[in-house]
């Protein structure tokens, strides 16, 4: 019982600090998506199973997807498919590989003995998280859904098409090092930083 | 919150704050279980709308960055004009 917190968490800090130390952002979002993976296999052992689907689901699943998305946007040019190809050798995926088999050979075990999983007192089922929800913190619950509208309309506006060519025909862009920012070198501190401003 | 100190690209920034959030929310969940409360889980969910509307105006921000200056570096941002 205990062990399977430990290895979790173990393997929730390892990935991390792997995805703090890599260069290339996609393959940190690959160490991101185990950890929160890992997350949410604590979740599951402390007695949250709610909380562990939501953190696969929305974390794991929108957020993680969001961040691959504009990694992708930003590397759109004919550099692009080349590149997709020298991210995913296998040296690159097998250390997240490796992590997320851990986790999965935790899950296998748990959920093939029934006996071993979380003490029933322990667990807080969903329908708990619910009524409280929607009882005392229903208030807090409209909160959320108002946030969720800002950001999407902040969001909308932000993307804009029309405002983006707009903004780059006016403030002018160094056309000299498009396409050559992807992968690895996306850090690039303060190179040009003068020549920014435009 | 190292990832924050030390790196200074604007994705892995928002990265290493989704870490940081989710974090926070590690800890209500096992406040919330060590109590034998729901109230642990309830506040999970508040902060994972909050991190959701986040990284979607974060993330659009980032893109707009980039489309100004071609680079992700944060300290291309203490240019910025009004």
């Amino acid at each position: 019982m205990d062990w399977l917190f430990y290895i979790a968490a173990v393997v929730a800090v390892g990935a991390t600090l792997m995805m703090l130390t890599r260069q290339n952002a996609v393959h940190a979002l690959l160490y991101l998506i185990v950890s929160l993976l890992a997350v949410a296999v604590v979740f599951f052992v402390l007695g949250a199973p709610f909380a562990a689907a939501l953190e696969v689901i929305i974390y794991a699943g929108a957020i993680m997807v969001l961040f691959i998305f504009v990694v992708m946007l930003l590397n759109v040019g004919p550099r692009a498919g080349e590149l997709e190809s020298a991210w995913l050798t296998p040296t690159v995926w097998a250390g997240p590989a490796v992590l997320a088999a851990i986790l999965a050979g935790e899950i296998v075990y748990i959920l093939s003995s029934p006996g071993l999983g979380i003490e029933p007192a322990a667990e807080i089922p969903p329908e708990r998280v619910g009524l409280a929800l929607y009882g005392p913190y229903l208030v807090a619950v409209e909160l959320a859904s108002m946030l969720l509208l800002g950001g999407l309309v902040g969001a909308y506006h932000l993307g804009r098409e029309d405002r983006v060519r707009l903004e780059t025909a006016t403030h002018g862009v160094h056309t000299d090092v498009a396409g050559s920012d992807s992968g690895g070198d996306l850090v690039r501190a303060g190179s040009d930083r003068t020549a920014g401003a435009a | 919150m190292i990832g924050l100190l030390v790196r200074r690209n604007l994705l892995f920034i928002l990265m290493s704050l989704e870490v940081m959030v989710n974090a926070a929310g590690l800890a209500f969940v096992v406040a919330g279980a060590s109590h034998g409360q729901a109230d642990g889980q309830v506040m999970f969910i508040f902060i994972l709308a909050v991190a959701a509307a986040e990284v979607a105006v974060g993330l659009a921000l980032v893109l707009l960055l980039y489309h100004r200056y071609r680079t992700l570096d944060v300290d291309m941002a203490s240019q910025l004009r009004g």
